[in-house]
Formats: structure tokens, sequence, C-alpha cells
């Protein structure tokens, strides 16, 4: 591409997408994000390669730029904007997944892996999860203080139904959350994701392999029996296997850790919270806190297949767009005083899960686990609070992918 | 209020469900959108709108 169409106008400002949080308000959005959007709701940026993508960061400029036909999530394009140096250099060896495929390809593999999140089956998935919430929560109490609650509740709980989903043994979970991981962190090689992607890949083609001969109730089974017909290849069926095992382990976890840091911080809300007696209240509350920490940090990474106007933005064939989830979602015209945490707000028209044809695929069982995490846990635990400062938390940077805390110490 | 549903836009997210499952369910086998009742009760008309504005596909229409 031409410097001249990716110079930033004089007026603009460089603004590196991986500038931080505010040290201060470690949950809200990088400060510089929202000052972006106060100016216009798009606009160029430069990121880590020196390109300068389109940044989205307004929650209505999102919403259509998601959900428009002429912009592709095809990692394939030259001028893709991809989030660091080790996406750019695998890009061009990605099959076809739910992520990378644009329209009728996307239908046909979203379609094939829909079946088990549809929100009544992951209604009916309730009382397990209940249960087994009840369980680690048992455990933490009988165990000694301070715990973590990362590896008491925050990851077990999430990693469990997602093996229970896909009919994955959970007694490998050690060996698949080692390597489901690096999915997640910015601060790897690209030799170390090889390697995570290729043990966890045989991993599952060992599996696929025994399902076809053994056949459960499980997404497994479901892919097995899809290769035996042959609508999919195995190396196909590992890569959607892989896509749900990953995704299932660190988005809700990571919601589990930041909600309850984030509700020890508010105790007020926190003490309403555990008052409400209503699954509709917490099902309010959930979309609330959803909105107010946005997991997916990095933002949704697409590019124009054609030239059009947008927003007042000249957007050429082949420029990178991202749109900026937590921006959005603390967009003051769609949330007004986005900054405050108010659980009986009306949220549910937040982008946490992304928006458009490729909006979360198990975002119904995130939803329940997080409903039956937020409704138990502090009712249960009514002392609990944090055992170190928040000053101390390790949050993540703004260049991970998934927003997060590595360790959550906590007492009661 | 008549509901209209487009199957072909539909992603299977669920967010209709979540708003009105009074109006809205999953087919099993795939997830896609059930209109349970094209024309809902004015009761339920608030909801509806909010389904149709959650759908991140765009795959409800509402004529009033």
């Amino acid at each position: 591409m031409a410097e001249a169409e990716t110079r930033l106008a004089p007026d603009e400002q460089a603004y590196f997408y991986q500038d931080d949080r505010d040290a201060k308000c470690p949950f809200a959005p990088p400060p510089g994000l929202r000052a972006l959007n106060e100016k216009a709701p798009v606009t160029r940026v430069r990121i880590w390669d020196g390109s300068t993508p389109w940044l989205v960061t307004g929650h209505a400029a999102q919403r259509a730029i998601l959900s428009d036909p002429r912009v592709s999530s095809d990692d394939k394009r030259p001028g893709f904007p991809y989030p660091n140096h080790v996406m750019a250099e695998s890009a061009p060896h990605h099959p076809l997944t739910i992520f990378n495929a644009d329209g009728a390809d996307h239908t046909r593999i979203r379609r094939m892996m829909t079946r088990p999140f549809t929100r009544p089956r992951m209604e009916a998935l309730r009382p397990s999860i209940q249960e087994f919430t009840d369980e680690l929560i048992d455990r933490m109490l009988a165990g000694p203080k301070p715990a973590d609650l990362v590896t008491a509740v925050s990851l077990p709980l999430p990693s469990l139904m997602i093996c229970v989903l896909l009919g994955v043994p959970y007694a490998d979970h050690d060996f698949f959350q080692e390597h489901a991981q690096w999915a997640t962190r910015s601060d790897k090689t690209v030799e170390q994701q090889n390697a995570a992607n290729a043990a966890l890949g045989g991993y599952l083609a060992n599996l696929l392999q025994k399902k076809m001969e053994e056949p459960a109730e499980d997404v497994l089974s479901d892919f097995a029996a899809r290769i035996k017909d042959g609508d999919l290849t195995l190396p196909e069926a590992v890569m959607l296997s892989m896509i749900l095992l990953i995704a299932g382990h660190e988005t809700s976890s990571s919601m589990i850790t930041l909600g309850t840091a984030l509700l020890l911080d508010n105790p007020g809300q926190l003490a309403n919270l555990r008052e409400i007696d209503d699954t509709k209240a917490v099902a309010n509350a959930v979309e609330e806190i959803l909105r107010y920490l946005t997991v997916p940090q990095l933002g949704q990474r697409r590019i124009a297949a054609e030239d059009f106007e947008f927003e007042g933005a000249e957007i050429k064939a082949g420029d990178g767009i991202i749109a900026a989830l937590p921006a959005g979602n603390w967009d003051p015209e769609a949330f007004p005083e986005p900054e405050k945490l108010d659980l009986t707000r009306k949220a549910s028209h937040h982008v946490a899960f992304g928006w458009g044809i490729h909006q979360c695929l198990g975002q119904q069982l995130a939803r329940i686990e997080l409903q039956v995490v937020y409704g138990t846990l502090y009712r249960r635990v009514p002392t609990l609070r944090l055992a170190v400062d928040r000053d101390e938390l390790d949050f993540r940077p703004a260049d991970a992918l998934a927003f997060g805390i590595s360790e959550l110490p906590v007492t009661w | 209020m008549k509901v209209v549903v487009d199957e072909e836009k539909c992603v299977a997210a669920g967010q209709c469900v979540n708003a009105a499952m009074d109006v809205f369910d999953q087919r099993d086998e795939d997830g896609i959108v059930v209109l349970l009742d094209e024309n809902p009760p004015a009761e339920l008309a608030e909801d509806v709108r909010n389904a149709a504005a959650i759908c991140p596909a765009l795959a409800i229409r509402i004529e009033e």
C-alpha cells in the first residue's frame, strides 16, 4: 500500500491501540480509547505493525460496521489488521473457520456448531452448573485461607462445563488448560503458539477418532459423525473442536474473576446483588457486568471488501477495521454515565459478545454460568473479600486478547 | 404488531429467546429461530422490540 494512503491526517493523533489501562481505574477501558470516541465514533489509528486501520469506538457505529456485508473477516486479505505478529505470521496457514469465514461459508460452518449451545439446551444445564458451583464453593470453604478464586472456582467451572459439552475427559484438564492459555496471551512466540496448537490438535484428533468408533451425546461425537458422512474433514473437525475448547475456557473464567474483583470494589452494588432473589434481576446484573468489563478487549478485526463511506470516513477496499468493543460498551450515547456500575441498568444491547453474524457462539452458556456464580458465591460467602490490596492485583495489559486477572487471592 | 423472522440470516445467538421467550424459541437441531407467536399481545410488545434490537444478525423485523 502506498505511504500516502496510510499516513494519518495532520490533525489526527497517532494513537497506539495498545495504550494501557489507567492504574487508578483498572476496570475501565484504556482512557485513550474513550478520548478517541469523544472526538468521533470512527478514527484512524496506528497499530503495532505501523499500519493505520480504522478504529470504530462508537456503540451504534460498531453495530453498524459489524453487520455490514461490505466488511469481511477474511484474515488472508492483504491489509488485515492483526492484533499481533504471531497472528500475522500464522494467518496464511489458517484453515477456514467460524472466525475468518464470510457469508455462505460462515453460515455452513456456524450451523454445524450451534446445536449444543442454544438457550433451551443451556437452560437445561442450569441445575448441573448450580451443583458444580456449590461443590467448588464447598471445597474452597473447606480449604486453607486465603484461596485463589481462579483455581478454586473461576477456571474449573467453565472448564468442566465445556468438557461435558464437547465430550473431553475433564481428567486431562491440566494438559489442555496449559496449552489453551497460549491462545489468549500476547507475550508469546510463534514457536510457543505452534507447539500448543500441535499438542492440542493431536489430542483432539485422537479423541475424534475414538468418538467415530464409540459415539456419545456430545459435540465431538457430532463432529465425528460428520467426518464419517463426509461433511467435515478430520483437520476441520480438530480446528472447530479446538476453537470451542479454548473459547470455553478463558472468557467465562475471566468474567468470574474480574466480576468478583469489580463487585468487591463496589460494596453497595454487591450488597444489592446479594439481596436479589429473582433470576431475571440477576440476569440483568450479569448483562451490566458484561458491559462494564468487556473481556474481549482487543476488538473485532475486519477488512473492507469494497469502498464505502461510513460515519464521515472514506473507507477503501483493503482498509483494516477494528471495532474496539470496550469503547462501545462505555459510549455515553448508548449507556449514560458509563463509568457507573449500575446492576439495574438495562444493558442487554452491549457488545461484550461482539455483534453481527460472528457474535459469540457460547454466549448462552457463559450467561448461565455467570448467573449461577454471581447468584451463589457472594450469598454463600457473605464475608468474601480480597486477601491483598487491589493495587497488588495483576491486571492483564490492554494488548492481551482477553482482559483478566491471573490470580485473585480471597479470604472470608 | 406483526413479527417476521428471516431464518436465512439467523445465526442462532439465542438473544431473542432471552428477550421474549413466549414469542421466540430455537430449533433443536441447529438453534435457528422459531417464531411461536407472529402477532404477540400488547403486553409483550416492548420485549419483542428489544428482541429485534438485540438480534445480532438483524433477522427479526417488526411491522406495527
